[in-house]
Protein backbone atom coordinates (compact mmCIF):
# COMPACT_ATOMS: atom_id res chain seq x y z
CA UNK A 1 0.00 0.00 0.00
CA UNK A 2 1.76 3.36 -1.19
CA UNK A 3 -1.08 5.43 0.03
CA UNK A 4 -1.41 5.79 3.18
CA UNK A 5 -5.11 5.25 5.01
CA UNK A 6 -6.49 8.50 7.12
CA UNK A 7 -9.81 6.86 8.83
CA UNK A 8 -11.12 3.52 8.11
CA UNK A 9 -14.72 3.36 9.54
CA UNK A 10 -15.57 -0.95 9.63
CA UNK A 11 -19.07 -2.17 9.99
CA UNK A 12 -19.86 1.05 12.52
CA UNK A 13 -23.54 0.90 13.79
CA UNK A 14 -24.52 3.50 16.71
CA UNK A 15 -27.37 2.63 18.56
CA UNK A 16 -29.04 5.42 20.73
CA UNK A 17 -31.50 4.03 23.86
CA UNK A 18 -34.60 6.30 23.42
CA UNK A 19 -35.85 5.10 27.38
CA UNK A 20 -32.91 7.35 28.29
CA UNK A 21 -34.18 10.67 27.44
CA UNK A 22 -37.34 9.27 29.81
CA UNK A 23 -36.02 9.57 33.28
CA UNK A 24 -33.64 12.45 34.76
CA UNK A 25 -34.29 11.37 38.78
CA UNK A 26 -34.18 8.48 40.97
CA UNK A 27 -37.86 8.65 41.94
CA UNK A 28 -38.60 8.23 38.18
CA UNK A 29 -35.91 5.44 37.73
CA UNK A 30 -36.77 3.50 40.58
CA UNK A 31 -40.65 3.66 39.74
CA UNK A 32 -39.98 2.39 36.13
CA UNK A 33 -37.75 -0.29 36.71
CA UNK A 34 -39.82 -1.63 39.89
CA UNK A 35 -42.46 -1.30 36.95
CA UNK A 36 -40.26 -2.97 34.68
CA UNK A 37 -41.43 -0.03 32.22
CA UNK A 38 -37.81 0.87 31.18
CA UNK A 39 -39.12 0.42 28.06
CA UNK A 40 -36.07 -0.19 25.52
CA UNK A 41 -37.24 1.34 22.42
CA UNK A 42 -33.64 1.37 20.13
CA UNK A 43 -32.58 3.91 17.35
CA UNK A 44 -30.18 2.66 15.00
CA UNK A 45 -28.86 6.17 14.03
CA UNK A 46 -25.96 4.29 11.94
CA UNK A 47 -26.50 0.87 10.45
CA UNK A 48 -23.28 -1.20 9.36
CA UNK A 49 -21.46 1.37 8.21
CA UNK A 50 -17.61 1.00 6.09
CA UNK A 51 -15.80 3.10 4.19
CA UNK A 52 -12.34 4.51 4.23
CA UNK A 53 -10.47 7.36 3.65
CA UNK A 54 -6.56 7.84 1.98
CA UNK A 55 -4.46 10.56 2.88
CA UNK A 56 -5.39 13.53 0.73
CA UNK A 57 -9.12 12.81 0.18
CA UNK A 58 -11.92 15.10 0.52
CA UNK A 59 -15.00 12.92 1.69
CA UNK A 60 -18.20 14.76 1.66
CA UNK A 61 -21.47 13.70 3.62
CA UNK A 62 -24.89 13.69 2.17
CA UNK A 63 -28.24 12.76 3.02
CA UNK A 64 -31.59 14.39 4.17
CA UNK A 65 -32.01 15.95 8.11
CA UNK A 66 -31.61 12.98 10.19
CA UNK A 67 -29.86 10.21 8.01
CA UNK A 68 -27.11 10.00 10.86
CA UNK A 69 -24.20 12.29 9.14
CA UNK A 70 -23.63 14.22 12.13
CA UNK A 71 -23.05 10.94 13.95
CA UNK A 72 -21.12 10.08 11.85
CA UNK A 73 -18.75 12.66 11.93
CA UNK A 74 -18.96 12.06 15.79
CA UNK A 75 -17.70 8.62 15.39
CA UNK A 76 -15.06 9.93 13.91
CA UNK A 77 -14.23 12.41 16.05
CA UNK A 78 -14.02 10.51 19.32
CA UNK A 79 -16.97 11.94 20.45
CA UNK A 80 -19.05 8.90 20.58
CA UNK A 81 -18.21 5.37 20.72
CA UNK A 82 -19.83 2.99 17.74
CA UNK A 83 -21.78 0.53 19.68
CA UNK A 84 -20.72 -2.04 17.28
CA UNK A 85 -17.50 -1.73 14.72
CA UNK A 86 -14.10 0.37 15.06
CA UNK A 87 -13.36 3.13 13.55
CA UNK A 88 -10.18 3.93 13.21
CA UNK A 89 -8.49 7.88 12.95
CA UNK A 90 -4.31 7.92 11.57
CA UNK A 91 -3.60 11.32 12.48
CA UNK A 92 -5.06 14.19 14.16
CA UNK A 93 -8.49 15.28 14.39
CA UNK A 94 -9.47 18.76 14.28
CA UNK A 95 -13.43 19.66 14.24
CA UNK A 96 -15.28 22.70 13.06
CA UNK A 97 -17.16 23.25 16.33
CA UNK A 98 -20.39 23.96 15.55
CA UNK A 99 -21.39 27.59 15.92
CA UNK A 100 -19.48 28.77 18.62
CA UNK A 101 -19.56 25.35 21.12
CA UNK A 102 -16.05 26.13 22.19
CA UNK A 103 -16.34 29.63 23.27
CA UNK A 104 -17.18 30.79 26.74
CA UNK A 105 -19.52 33.54 25.75
CA UNK A 106 -18.92 35.74 29.00
CA UNK A 107 -14.92 35.65 27.74
CA UNK A 108 -13.43 37.80 25.39
CA UNK A 109 -12.58 36.77 21.75
CA UNK A 110 -9.06 37.11 22.76
CA UNK A 111 -9.58 34.86 25.50
CA UNK A 112 -11.44 32.42 23.58
CA UNK A 113 -9.18 31.92 20.66
CA UNK A 114 -6.51 30.88 23.06
CA UNK A 115 -9.32 28.86 25.15
CA UNK A 116 -10.03 26.86 21.78
CA UNK A 117 -6.94 26.51 20.77
CA UNK A 118 -6.31 24.38 24.08
CA UNK A 119 -9.73 22.32 23.06
CA UNK A 120 -8.01 21.28 20.14
CA UNK A 121 -5.07 20.42 21.83
CA UNK A 122 -2.57 23.30 21.21
CA UNK A 123 -0.22 25.14 23.19
CA UNK A 124 -0.37 28.43 24.50
CA UNK A 125 3.13 29.21 22.97
CA UNK A 126 1.85 27.48 19.70
CA UNK A 127 -1.34 29.57 19.94
CA UNK A 128 0.51 33.35 20.30
CA UNK A 129 2.08 32.25 16.66
CA UNK A 130 -1.37 31.50 15.38
CA UNK A 131 -2.92 34.68 16.92
CA UNK A 132 -2.39 37.13 14.58
CA UNK A 133 -3.10 34.80 11.22
CA UNK A 134 -6.68 33.89 13.08
CA UNK A 135 -7.33 37.99 13.92
CA UNK A 136 -6.35 38.87 10.35
CA UNK A 137 -8.49 35.84 8.59
CA UNK A 138 -11.57 36.24 11.34
CA UNK A 139 -11.10 40.24 10.59
CA UNK A 140 -12.28 40.48 14.11
CA UNK A 141 -9.30 43.28 14.91
CA UNK A 142 -11.42 45.67 16.18
CA UNK A 143 -13.35 43.09 18.53
CA UNK A 144 -10.88 40.89 20.15
CA UNK A 145 -11.25 42.22 23.81
CA UNK A 146 -15.11 42.27 23.84
CA UNK A 147 -17.29 39.38 25.32
CA UNK A 148 -18.01 37.19 22.87
CA UNK A 149 -21.75 37.25 23.93
CA UNK A 150 -21.60 40.46 22.44
CA UNK A 151 -20.86 39.30 19.12
CA UNK A 152 -23.19 38.44 16.11
CA UNK A 153 -23.38 34.83 15.50
CA UNK A 154 -22.32 35.98 11.73
CA UNK A 155 -18.97 36.95 14.03
CA UNK A 156 -18.99 33.91 16.00
CA UNK A 157 -18.45 31.55 13.28
CA UNK A 158 -15.88 33.18 11.66
CA UNK A 159 -13.67 33.29 14.37
CA UNK A 160 -14.75 29.85 14.97
CA UNK A 161 -13.46 28.96 11.24
CA UNK A 162 -10.42 30.62 11.91
CA UNK A 163 -9.56 29.06 15.31
CA UNK A 164 -10.28 25.59 13.57
CA UNK A 165 -8.36 25.93 10.69
CA UNK A 166 -4.85 27.01 12.04
CA UNK A 167 -2.36 24.74 11.91
CA UNK A 168 -2.09 21.65 9.86
CA UNK A 169 -4.28 19.53 11.13
CA UNK A 170 -4.76 15.98 9.21
CA UNK A 171 -8.07 15.67 9.34
CA UNK A 172 -10.70 18.61 9.38
CA UNK A 173 -14.10 17.79 9.90
CA UNK A 174 -16.52 20.63 8.91
CA UNK A 175 -20.22 20.52 10.10
CA UNK A 176 -22.75 22.77 8.40
CA UNK A 177 -20.88 25.65 9.18
CA UNK A 178 -20.22 27.23 5.90
CA UNK A 179 -23.67 28.17 5.68
CA UNK A 180 -23.56 31.18 8.00
CA UNK A 181 -21.45 34.46 7.16
CA UNK A 182 -21.95 36.35 3.96
CA UNK A 183 -21.23 35.25 0.69
CA UNK A 184 -17.49 36.92 0.59
CA UNK A 185 -16.43 34.96 3.48
CA UNK A 186 -18.07 32.05 2.55
CA UNK A 187 -15.44 32.45 -0.58
CA UNK A 188 -12.65 32.86 1.51
CA UNK A 189 -13.61 29.62 3.73
CA UNK A 190 -13.58 27.46 0.73
CA UNK A 191 -10.43 28.93 -0.61
CA UNK A 192 -8.44 28.15 3.09
CA UNK A 193 -10.21 24.70 2.48
CA UNK A 194 -9.26 24.20 -0.72
CA UNK A 195 -5.67 25.13 0.86
CA UNK A 196 -5.81 22.81 3.37
CA UNK A 197 -6.94 19.92 0.77
CA UNK A 198 -3.78 20.75 -1.34
CA UNK A 199 -1.77 20.34 1.46
CA UNK A 200 -2.55 17.29 2.23
CA UNK A 201 -5.86 17.73 5.23
CA UNK A 202 -8.53 15.16 4.94
CA UNK A 203 -11.39 17.01 4.78
CA UNK A 204 -14.79 15.54 6.06
CA UNK A 205 -18.00 17.86 5.26
CA UNK A 206 -21.04 17.88 5.90
CA UNK A 207 -23.38 20.25 3.63
CA UNK A 208 -27.21 20.37 2.36
CA UNK A 209 -25.62 22.08 -0.48
CA UNK A 210 -24.82 19.44 -3.40
CA UNK A 211 -22.52 22.68 -5.27
CA UNK A 212 -20.38 22.90 -2.72
CA UNK A 213 -20.01 19.40 -1.66
CA UNK A 214 -19.60 18.45 -5.58
CA UNK A 215 -16.47 22.07 -5.43
CA UNK A 216 -15.08 20.76 -2.33
CA UNK A 217 -15.35 17.10 -2.31
CA UNK A 218 -13.57 14.05 -4.27
CA UNK A 219 -15.76 11.49 -2.81
CA UNK A 220 -19.28 11.00 -0.91
CA UNK A 221 -20.92 9.39 1.36
CA UNK A 222 -24.60 9.15 1.12
CA UNK A 223 -26.54 8.02 4.04
CA UNK A 224 -29.96 7.05 4.41
CA UNK A 225 -31.75 6.58 7.57
CA UNK A 226 -27.92 5.08 8.87
CA UNK A 227 -27.84 2.83 5.88
CA UNK A 228 -24.93 3.92 3.33
CA UNK A 229 -26.93 4.39 0.43
CA UNK A 230 -23.81 5.06 -1.93
CA UNK A 231 -19.94 5.54 -1.51
CA UNK A 232 -18.15 6.52 -4.50
CA UNK A 233 -16.44 9.46 -6.43
CA UNK A 234 -17.96 12.43 -5.84
CA UNK A 235 -19.60 13.75 -9.54
CA UNK A 236 -20.81 9.57 -10.10
CA UNK A 237 -22.72 9.74 -6.60
CA UNK A 238 -23.86 13.54 -7.36
CA UNK A 239 -25.70 12.73 -10.46
CA UNK A 240 -27.92 10.06 -8.95
CA UNK A 241 -27.92 12.15 -5.85
CA UNK A 242 -29.32 15.13 -7.66
CA UNK A 243 -31.65 12.95 -9.86
CA UNK A 244 -33.59 11.27 -6.83
CA UNK B 1 -0.77 3.72 29.73
CA UNK B 2 1.88 5.97 27.92
CA UNK B 3 -1.05 6.60 25.51
CA UNK B 4 -2.83 8.23 28.73
CA UNK B 5 -0.16 9.86 29.64
CA UNK B 6 0.49 11.35 26.30
CA UNK B 7 -3.39 12.06 26.02
CA UNK B 8 -2.85 14.39 29.12
CA UNK B 9 0.29 16.29 28.21
CA UNK B 10 -1.73 17.13 24.61
CA UNK B 11 -4.27 18.56 27.16
CA UNK B 12 -2.15 20.35 29.24
CA UNK B 13 -2.66 23.99 28.19
CA UNK B 14 -6.32 23.30 28.14
CA UNK B 15 -6.50 22.22 31.68
CA UNK B 16 -4.58 25.50 32.20
CA UNK B 17 -7.29 27.59 30.27
CA UNK B 18 -10.06 25.69 32.12
CA UNK B 19 -8.83 27.06 35.55
CA UNK B 20 -7.71 30.02 34.38
CA UNK B 21 -11.51 30.76 32.87
CA UNK B 22 -12.93 29.32 36.02
CA UNK B 23 -11.29 32.13 37.82
CA UNK B 24 -11.55 35.08 35.58
CA UNK B 25 -15.26 34.68 35.25
CA UNK B 26 -15.56 34.51 38.90
CA UNK B 27 -14.31 37.38 39.44
CA UNK B 28 -14.71 39.77 36.04
CA UNK B 29 -16.44 42.91 37.13
CA UNK B 30 -15.77 42.70 40.54
CA UNK B 31 -13.41 45.90 42.22
CA UNK B 32 -11.11 43.63 44.19
CA UNK B 33 -10.94 40.86 41.69
CA UNK B 34 -8.76 37.99 42.67
CA UNK B 35 -8.60 39.33 46.04
CA UNK B 36 -11.88 38.49 47.44
CA UNK B 37 -10.70 34.83 47.55
CA UNK B 38 -8.42 36.28 50.84
CA UNK B 39 -11.08 38.48 51.87
CA UNK B 40 -14.43 36.43 51.64
CA UNK B 41 -12.91 33.08 53.86
CA UNK B 42 -11.69 36.51 56.65
CA UNK B 43 -14.92 38.08 56.77
CA UNK B 44 -16.76 34.97 57.06
CA UNK B 45 -14.23 34.15 60.34
CA UNK B 46 -14.75 37.50 61.81
CA UNK B 47 -18.80 37.12 61.71
CA UNK B 48 -18.50 33.46 62.66
CA UNK B 49 -16.27 33.66 65.80
CA UNK B 50 -18.26 37.07 66.97
CA UNK B 51 -21.57 35.07 66.89
CA UNK B 52 -19.85 32.07 69.03
CA UNK B 53 -17.54 33.38 71.07
CA UNK B 54 -20.61 35.42 72.15
CA UNK B 55 -23.61 32.69 71.79
CA UNK B 56 -21.83 29.84 72.44
CA UNK B 57 -18.86 29.43 74.90
CA UNK B 58 -16.64 26.70 73.50
CA UNK B 59 -13.83 26.39 76.31
CA UNK B 60 -10.92 26.51 73.02
CA UNK B 61 -8.05 28.75 72.96
CA UNK B 62 -8.32 30.75 70.36
CA UNK B 63 -11.97 29.80 68.66
CA UNK B 64 -11.23 32.14 66.02
CA UNK B 65 -7.92 30.14 64.86
CA UNK B 66 -10.07 27.08 65.77
CA UNK B 67 -12.96 28.13 63.66
CA UNK B 68 -10.95 29.35 60.78
CA UNK B 69 -8.94 26.39 60.51
CA UNK B 70 -11.94 24.36 60.30
CA UNK B 71 -13.66 26.18 57.72
CA UNK B 72 -10.54 26.55 55.36
CA UNK B 73 -11.05 22.62 55.27
CA UNK B 74 -14.42 21.68 55.10
CA UNK B 75 -15.44 24.57 52.72
CA UNK B 76 -12.53 23.39 50.04
CA UNK B 77 -14.37 19.99 50.25
CA UNK B 78 -17.60 20.82 50.30
CA UNK B 79 -16.94 23.74 47.30
CA UNK B 80 -14.55 21.14 45.21
CA UNK B 81 -16.73 18.29 45.16
CA UNK B 82 -19.99 20.47 44.84
CA UNK B 83 -18.54 22.40 41.58
CA UNK B 84 -16.89 19.19 40.24
CA UNK B 85 -20.49 17.48 41.11
CA UNK B 86 -21.14 19.55 37.83
CA UNK B 87 -18.55 19.64 35.55
CA UNK B 88 -19.82 17.21 32.96
CA UNK B 89 -23.55 18.41 33.03
CA UNK B 90 -22.11 22.08 32.30
CA UNK B 91 -19.77 21.37 29.73
CA UNK B 92 -22.26 19.56 27.89
CA UNK B 93 -21.91 21.42 24.63
CA UNK B 94 -18.18 20.73 24.67
CA UNK B 95 -18.38 17.21 25.30
CA UNK B 96 -21.01 16.77 22.62
CA UNK B 97 -18.99 18.57 19.99
CA UNK B 98 -15.18 17.38 20.70
CA UNK B 99 -12.92 14.66 21.91
CA UNK B 100 -11.83 15.84 25.11
CA UNK B 101 -10.87 13.49 27.99
CA UNK B 102 -13.45 13.92 30.27
CA UNK B 103 -11.85 13.61 33.42
CA UNK B 104 -10.29 16.98 32.63
CA UNK B 105 -13.35 19.14 33.48
CA UNK B 106 -13.57 17.54 36.69
CA UNK B 107 -9.76 17.92 37.36
CA UNK B 108 -10.07 21.64 36.15
CA UNK B 109 -13.06 22.46 39.15
CA UNK B 110 -10.66 20.49 41.78
CA UNK B 111 -7.89 22.46 41.07
CA UNK B 112 -9.37 25.96 40.99
CA UNK B 113 -10.96 24.96 43.99
CA UNK B 114 -7.20 23.86 45.12
CA UNK B 115 -6.66 27.83 44.16
CA UNK B 116 -9.26 29.28 46.53
CA UNK B 117 -7.99 26.57 48.93
CA UNK B 118 -4.26 27.94 48.61
CA UNK B 119 -6.14 31.89 49.21
CA UNK B 120 -7.67 31.16 52.41
CA UNK B 121 -4.83 29.11 53.90
CA UNK B 122 -2.84 32.55 53.14
CA UNK B 123 -5.87 33.95 54.98
CA UNK B 124 -5.36 32.01 57.98
CA UNK B 125 -1.96 32.48 58.17
CA UNK B 126 -2.89 36.38 57.98
CA UNK B 127 -4.65 36.03 61.32
CA UNK B 128 -2.38 33.72 62.83
CA UNK B 129 0.13 36.38 62.60
CA UNK B 130 -2.42 39.28 63.36
CA UNK B 131 -3.37 37.43 66.68
CA UNK B 132 0.40 36.70 67.19
CA UNK B 133 0.00 32.78 67.57
CA UNK B 134 3.15 30.82 66.80
CA UNK B 135 4.27 29.57 64.20
CA UNK B 136 5.74 26.54 64.76
CA UNK B 137 8.23 24.24 62.67
CA UNK B 138 5.67 21.28 62.03
CA UNK B 139 3.66 23.94 59.83
CA UNK B 140 6.05 22.35 57.07
CA UNK B 141 4.03 19.36 57.17
CA UNK B 142 1.12 21.18 56.32
CA UNK B 143 1.42 19.97 52.85
CA UNK B 144 0.58 16.41 53.83
CA UNK B 145 -3.05 16.60 55.30
CA UNK B 146 -3.96 19.55 51.76
CA UNK B 147 -2.45 16.80 49.38
CA UNK B 148 -4.59 14.33 51.59
CA UNK B 149 -7.78 16.08 51.17
CA UNK B 150 -7.08 17.20 47.28
CA UNK B 151 -6.55 13.77 46.16
CA UNK B 152 -10.16 12.50 48.26
CA UNK B 153 -11.96 15.16 47.08
CA UNK B 154 -10.71 14.63 43.54
CA UNK B 155 -12.17 11.26 44.27
CA UNK B 156 -15.51 12.05 45.46
CA UNK B 157 -15.76 14.59 42.69
CA UNK B 158 -15.12 12.04 40.05
CA UNK B 159 -17.98 9.78 41.25
CA UNK B 160 -20.34 12.47 41.82
CA UNK B 161 -19.74 14.08 38.57
CA UNK B 162 -20.52 10.50 36.79
CA UNK B 163 -23.50 9.81 39.10
CA UNK B 164 -25.17 13.45 38.51
CA UNK B 165 -25.60 12.79 34.59
CA UNK B 166 -27.25 10.12 35.25
CA UNK B 167 -29.63 11.17 38.30
CA UNK B 168 -29.67 14.98 39.24
CA UNK B 169 -31.69 14.74 42.03
CA UNK B 170 -28.00 14.20 43.01
CA UNK B 171 -27.34 18.15 42.81
CA UNK B 172 -30.01 18.68 45.31
CA UNK B 173 -29.87 16.39 47.63
CA UNK B 174 -26.11 16.96 47.88
CA UNK B 175 -26.24 20.46 49.54
CA UNK B 176 -28.21 18.99 52.26
CA UNK B 177 -25.59 16.31 53.08
CA UNK B 178 -22.53 18.76 52.67
CA UNK B 179 -24.84 20.45 55.47
CA UNK B 180 -25.16 17.67 57.42
CA UNK B 181 -21.55 16.89 57.02
CA UNK B 182 -20.75 20.08 58.55
CA UNK B 183 -22.04 19.86 61.27
CA UNK B 184 -20.95 15.91 61.36
CA UNK B 185 -17.08 17.61 61.08
CA UNK B 186 -15.62 19.32 64.13
CA UNK B 187 -15.60 22.61 62.50
CA UNK B 188 -17.09 24.99 65.13
CA UNK B 189 -17.11 22.74 68.16
CA UNK B 190 -14.42 20.99 70.12
CA UNK B 191 -14.46 16.91 69.83
CA UNK B 192 -14.68 17.47 73.55
CA UNK B 193 -18.26 18.54 73.86
CA UNK B 194 -19.72 15.34 72.35
CA UNK B 195 -21.44 12.22 73.91
CA UNK B 196 -19.43 9.14 72.95
CA UNK B 197 -21.99 7.74 70.23
CA UNK B 198 -21.98 11.59 68.68
CA UNK B 199 -17.88 11.19 68.62
CA UNK B 200 -17.96 7.77 67.05
CA UNK B 201 -19.77 9.42 64.10
CA UNK B 202 -17.94 12.02 63.92
CA UNK B 203 -14.37 10.76 63.47
CA UNK B 204 -15.74 8.08 61.38
CA UNK B 205 -16.13 10.73 58.68
CA UNK B 206 -13.37 10.93 56.42
CA UNK B 207 -12.83 15.09 56.82
CA UNK B 208 -12.35 15.05 60.36
CA UNK B 209 -9.35 13.05 60.31
CA UNK B 210 -7.93 15.42 57.92
CA UNK B 211 -9.29 18.76 60.08
CA UNK B 212 -7.18 16.53 62.95
CA UNK B 213 -4.20 16.16 61.02
CA UNK B 214 -4.64 20.11 59.77
CA UNK B 215 -4.91 21.22 63.41
CA UNK B 216 -2.35 19.61 64.97
CA UNK B 217 0.54 20.79 62.90
CA UNK B 218 -0.79 24.63 62.63
CA UNK B 219 -2.25 25.34 66.06
CA UNK B 220 -1.10 22.79 68.27
CA UNK B 221 2.64 22.10 67.35
CA UNK B 222 2.07 18.40 66.83
CA UNK B 223 3.12 15.91 64.40
CA UNK B 224 0.09 14.83 62.44
CA UNK B 225 -0.17 11.25 64.30
CA UNK B 226 0.95 7.98 62.51
CA UNK B 227 -2.94 6.42 62.80
CA UNK B 228 -4.53 9.62 61.47
CA UNK B 229 -1.70 9.47 58.69
CA UNK B 230 -2.24 6.04 57.93
CA UNK B 231 -6.43 6.28 57.68
CA UNK B 232 -5.95 9.39 55.88
CA UNK B 233 -3.65 7.69 53.39
CA UNK B 234 -5.95 4.58 52.73
CA UNK B 235 -8.97 6.94 52.59
CA UNK B 236 -7.82 9.10 50.02
CA UNK B 237 -6.77 6.38 47.82
CA UNK B 238 -9.77 4.03 47.85
CA UNK B 239 -11.70 7.48 47.36
CA UNK B 240 -9.76 7.91 44.44
CA UNK B 241 -9.45 4.17 43.04
CA UNK B 242 -13.22 4.25 43.44
CA UNK B 243 -13.57 7.78 41.28
CA UNK B 244 -11.82 7.03 38.77
CA UNK B 245 -13.35 3.27 38.12
CA UNK B 246 -17.10 4.52 38.47
CA UNK B 247 -15.94 7.50 36.36
CA UNK B 248 -14.07 5.07 33.33
CA UNK B 249 -16.92 2.52 33.54
CA UNK B 250 -19.52 5.26 32.61
CA UNK B 251 -18.00 8.07 30.82
CA UNK B 252 -18.51 6.44 27.27
CA UNK B 253 -22.27 7.06 27.65
CA UNK B 254 -22.41 10.92 29.21
CA UNK B 255 -23.16 11.52 26.16
CA UNK B 256 -26.09 10.11 25.27
CA UNK B 257 -27.63 11.38 28.78
CA UNK B 258 -26.19 14.73 28.95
Amino acid sequence: MEEQMMVVAEHVSMRFNMSSEKFDSFKEYVIKSIKKQVSFNEFWALNDVSFSLKKGDSLGLIGLNGSGKSTMLKTIAGVLKPTKGSVKVFGSVAPLIELGAGFDMDLTARENVFLNGALLGYKRKEMEEFYDDIVEFSELGNFMNIPVKNFSSGMISRLAFAIATIGTPDILIVDEVLSVGDFRFQNKCEERIQKMIDGGTTILFVSHSIEQVKKICNKILWLDHGNVKMFGDADEVCDIYSKA
Amino acid sequence: MTTYIQNFLKFQSLLIELVGRDIKIKYRRSVLGVLWTLLNPLLMMIVLSVVFSNLFKFDVENFPLYLLSGQVIFNFFSDSTTSSMSAIVQNAPLIKKIYIPKYLFVLARIASSSINLMASFTALLLVMIAMRVELHYMVIFVFVPIVLLVTFSLGIGLILSALVVKFRDIMHLYSVFTTALMYLTPVIYPLTILPNWIRTIVMINPITNYLIMFRNVMLYNKFLGWGNLALGIVEAGLALALGLYVFYKNQDEFILNI
